[in-house]
């Protein structure tokens, strides 16, 4: 086996998970990197960066609780009302009943639970399909928050406005970047240093085959790098602006959902019911109780999203959310996740959802119109997952495997059940 | 050897995958109006080999000639096959369980009138070949509301409707119980003295002795050898001696039972019917389990085997009305399938791939599922116990995978088997409930499995069997229940129990208790 084949088996779609989101994030690079070209170096410049994260944080956490859905086998096309129908709750409740705002954003919380325990309600125990009962959400969320606000926009105060519109403060010397940004970053980087470390260990530990080691120090060195390059952009930004409040919370958000996805029970039942529901009650899985969790915990990310938007535009208006619940779904699609369920990861989503983000800010910023960006996207939509389909029909995950393949001389070293044995694909004879 | 002219002849037909051989250099001849079998373990490269046949693989794909009907033919797809006579009926039928039968059989072969469906002439056609195959149906019916022995019928009787030469029928009875599977042979039988030539691919190796001429047996990928099956007296051990390239001494290991005290009893159990309540489908049914005993459940599809396995386990079928369950001298009460779950209780899933897996799962997701909490350490999940359980199971059932990594797809249906059982050994029950736990395995991984559930009997655990194989009851079970119509009418020890008796418990009300 060669070098270059070695590489291309751990790095993109290896055997570790870690591989695989690795390989995902070298996607994003790339597509960052051409528009960085594209645009004559305005796509990573700082400003652009924090703006890029403050307007797509929340979609980006919408997908880390329509990952969850859809994985589970659901679909949540409700959380763009859900979303404004919250926002405008909170504002009144801070603006009409002089809520406090940490109260708001508790009370927004709560909000956003009720509503999911009323969907989750309804798909769990009732059995009616997630599509029609979220598609009435939509409509009535999307009422309710004209209903209650009057088709008016209301104002929020000051203080709220942090989740949306805050950033890191300057702390310490004076070092000619935003210091706390700094810290975050080298956190990061040891982090990422420490998974790796771990993960060996783990491979190890099983006796099984780490990969080669240089082939870690690269991953490493990438992924430091990277995030070495984005802290000193978001610290060195004009002054007074860093890492946002909001970048902050998605990223709280995405460790934790990511951890218990990946390792607890609870998350591995998400992923049973939604690869085979009936095997998994068979299991000992509660597929109520799991769908009904899946339900409600969109709500509340939903809700929380909602709040972060009204905080950044300072206002919660009639027109909040439209359309979210589409671009949080195209995320995770382009992040890998199954349509039929029980296929995808929470970072596989992030990465979708920045895709996107990347993608629009980059044609906006060439100066391309709304029209021709919504076509683009839309493109890259389909052919995001048809890749995904395709591969699957071939019988292989990993995509630069596949625009490999018709360099390949040798046979990968497929057991030999794998394609005599293979399900074939249901071919009807009666056509 | 019979002077019929030949129908078919594949010559050296090699087809690969990325990586493997799926077939290297397989010869075929058959015959007109011959009933041909093709026996092998599974991978042997039957289906491939059919698939060949059948256009799947389109000509350029393989290797090898085909000559059908005296010329060399290259199939395109399967339309062009169709088009040739050779229709190939899968083991999961390819009906609409929502379209009646009349519709199923003329589906995408709609008998036309000026470019409207003629269904007064579809429905005239459909009795015609419903008689044809025996089938006593109203054409009206929904396929969703018979029987999957009917509906295999349907299946044939949509193969006549395109006017077939060459009938290839991939497992036609792993389904069907035994009344069926007799006159499906039948059947087939009657389209040979009308002169049909009919390819059979079956593991049940008392039919093929009784119902083929000729049986071309693979191993690996390659032919070993064709037999005709009276010239040469051919039997099962034969048949299994071509297919595994060694002689299986016995079907079944050897072992002295160790039999304990009672330990798990069901009393006067009866459950209703999930959606339509005035059906009973279990009748205060009653039995008990002893430790370290193999205890088997005879009954015609249909008898409420299934459902009253499943409805002890966590009553995760129907709806339950009444009964206990005494384990360890306790009752118990199993609300959920967690209950059943924690209490000991195993069910191995008759349907594998729909009910017992998820196919997306690797090996080692697989083995953990059902007791996630034996690999969480402080609410988080230990990856390194849970590799470490599922190779332990790996090496201790031989599951033939390179690594525990390895998709649970990409396993033959005797290593499937294994997983599964392996997962169900995990949850450390002390009562196995095992619904056809060789069903659609081959020969070499069954004599494994009745290991294993040996094994598990020997350790002390109670071991359910529920089987419609009557000699795989009988050469497992220590003790037998038969089951009709949701009673059970039987209770037969081992040493009394042969294919007659049981079968004649199967098919009464009569309750004849032999302790």
């Amino acid at each position: 086996m060669s070098r270059f084949k070695d590489l291309q088996k751990n790095l993109f779609g290896g055997t570790t998970s870690n591989a695989r989101q690795f390989g995902m994030i070298f996607t994003l690079v790339a597509i960052v990197l051409l528009f960085q070209f594209l645009t004559d170096g305005l796509t990573l410049r700082s400003d652009n960066l924090i703006a890029l994260f403050q307007q797509n944080s929340y979609i980006l956490i919408l997908a880390i609780g329509m990952l969850m859905v859809i994985v589970a086998g659901h679909i949540d096309l409700s959380v763009g009302s859900i979303a404004a129908f919250a926002g405008i709750l909170v504002a009144k409740s801070m603006t009409e009943w002089d809520l406090p705002w940490p109260l708001a954003i508790l009370f927004g919380l709560a909000i956003g639970a009720a509503i999911g325990a009323w969907q989750g309600f309804w798909v769990a125990y009732i059995g009616v399909p997630a599509f029609i009962v979220t598609l009435a959400g939509m409509l009535i969320f999307r009422g309710g928050n004209q209903f209650i606000g009057n088709a008016n926009t209301i104002p929020v105060p000051e203080g709220f406005r942090v989740i949306g519109s805050g950033f890191l403060p300057e702390v310490g010397p004076n070092t000619g970047y935003n210091n706390l940004t700094l810290l975050l970053g080298l956190a990061a980087c040891l982090a990422v240093i420490w998974r790796e470390v771990q993960a060996r260990r783990t491979r190890h530990e099983m006796d099984a085959d780490a990969g080669p080691m240089w082939v870690s120090i690269l991953r490493m060195a990438v992924m430091v790098g990277v995030l070495a390059f984005v802290a000193l952009r978001f610290a060195s930004g004009r002054v007074g602006t860093s890492f946002p409040v909001s970048g902050i919370i998605l990223v709280a958000l995405v460790i934790l959902y990511s951890f218990y996805t990946r390792n607890t029970a609870g998350g591995r039942h998400i992923y049973a019911v939604g690869g085979n529901s009936r095997a998994a009650e068979l299991s000992g899985v509660k597929l109520k109780r799991v769908n009904f969790f899946v339900m409600m915990n969109m709500s509340v990310l939903a809700a929380l999203a909602g709040m972060i938007f009204v905080a950044r535009s300072a206002a919660s208006g009639p027109q909040d959310g439209n359309g979210w619940e589409l671009d949080a779904i195209a995320a995770v699609f382009i992040g890998g996740a199954a349509v039929a369920g029980g296929i995808g990861t929470i970072s596989g989503s992030i990465v979708g959802g920045l895709v996107m983000a990347v993608l629009n800010n980059g044609l906006q910023l060439q100066g391309v119109g709304t029209d021709r960006v919504q076509i683009i996207k839309g493109l890259v939509l389909l052919l995001a997952v048809a890749l995904d389909v395709y591969n699957k029909s071939q019988g292989r995950f990993s995509v630069i495997g596949s625009i490999m393949r018709p360099f390949r001389r040798e046979a990968p070293a497929t057991p030999a059940s794998s394609a005599a044995e293979r399900e074939p694909a249901k071919t009807s004879v009666s056509g | 050897m019979s002077d019929a002219p030949i129908l078919l002849e594949m010559r050296s037909i090699t087809k690969e995958f990325p990586g493997v051989k799926a077939l290297s250099d397989v010869n075929l001849v058959v015959r007109a109006g011959e009933i041909h079998a093709i026996c092998g373990e599974n991978g042997a490269g039957k289906s491939t080999l059919m698939k060949v046949l059948s256009g799947v693989y389109p000509f350029g794909t393989y290797e090898g000639d085909i000559v059908y009907q005296g010329s060399e033919t290259r199939f395109a797809d399967i339309r062009a096959s169709e088009r040739a006579g050779i229709v190939i009926i899968h083991q999961e039928l390819a009906l609409i369980p929502e379209l009646s039968i009349t519709e199923n059989i003329f589906l995408g072969n709609e008998p036309r009138k000026r470019g409207a469906i003629d269904w007064k002439s579809a429905q005239r056609q459909a009795r015609e070949l419903l008689a044809r195959v025996g089938l006593r149906e109203d054409p009206d019916t929904l396929i969703k509301d018979i029987g999957v022995g009917k509906q295999q019928l349907v299946e044939i009787a949509k193969a006549f409707a395109k006017d077939v030469k060459l009938l290839i029928l991939d497992e036609p009875t792993a389904a069907l119980n035994e009344a069926d599977s007799r006159h499906l042979l039948d059947l087939l039988r009657g389209f040979r003295e009308r002169g049909i030539t009919s390819i059979i691919i079956s593991h049940k190796l008392n039919e093929i002795e009784a119902i083929a001429d000729q049986i071309t047996i693979l191993r690996d990928g390659r032919t070993v050898e064709t037999l005709d099956v009276k010239a040469d007296g051919v039997d099962e051990d034969r048949i299994v001696r071509g297919m595994v390239g060694r002689e299986l001494s016995s079907r079944f290991p050897d072992h002295t039972p160790k039999i304990g005290e009672v330990f798990f009893e069901v009393r006067d159990w009866n459950v209703r019917h999930p959606v339509s309540a005035e059906r009973q489908v279990c009748k205060n049914e009653s039995f008990v389990v002893r430790r370290g005993e193999i205890v088997g459940f005879a009954g015609l599809m249909g008898a409420g085997r299934t459902e009253l396995a499943m409805s002890v386990f966590g009553r995760s079928y129907g709806v339950w009305e009444s009964g206990t369950i005494i384990k360890d001298g306790k009752e118990i009460v199993l609300r959920t399938v967690a209950d059943a779950i924690a209490h000991g209780l195993a069910y191995v899933s008759e349907d594998r791939k729909a009910i017992g897996l998820n196919l997306l799962d690797d090996i080692k997701t697989s083995t953990v599922s059902a007791k996630l909490s034996k690999i969480t350490k402080r609410g988080v999940l230990d990856e390194v116990a849970e590799y470490k359980a599922a190779e332990s199971y790996r090496k201790e059932l031989r599951t033939k995978a390179p690594t525990v990594d390895e998709g649970v797809s990409k396993l033959s249906g005797g290593n499937q088997q294994k997983v599964v059982l392996a997962k169900w050994m995990f949850t450390d029950p002390d009562l196995l409930i095992l619904d056809e736990p060789t069903r659609g395995i081959d020969v070499g991984a069954k004599y494994e499995i009745y290991g294993i559930i040996q094994r598990l009997a020997d350790q002390g655990k109670g071991v359910i069997v529920i089987s419609s194989e009557l000699p795989e009851l009988i050469g497992l079970c220590d003790r037998i229940y038969t089951v009709f119509e949701g009673q059970i009418t039987g209770d037969i020890p081992r040493q009394d129990a042969d294919p007659e008796t049981l079968m004649k418990q199967m098919t009464s009300t009569k309750k004849m208790q032999t302790r």
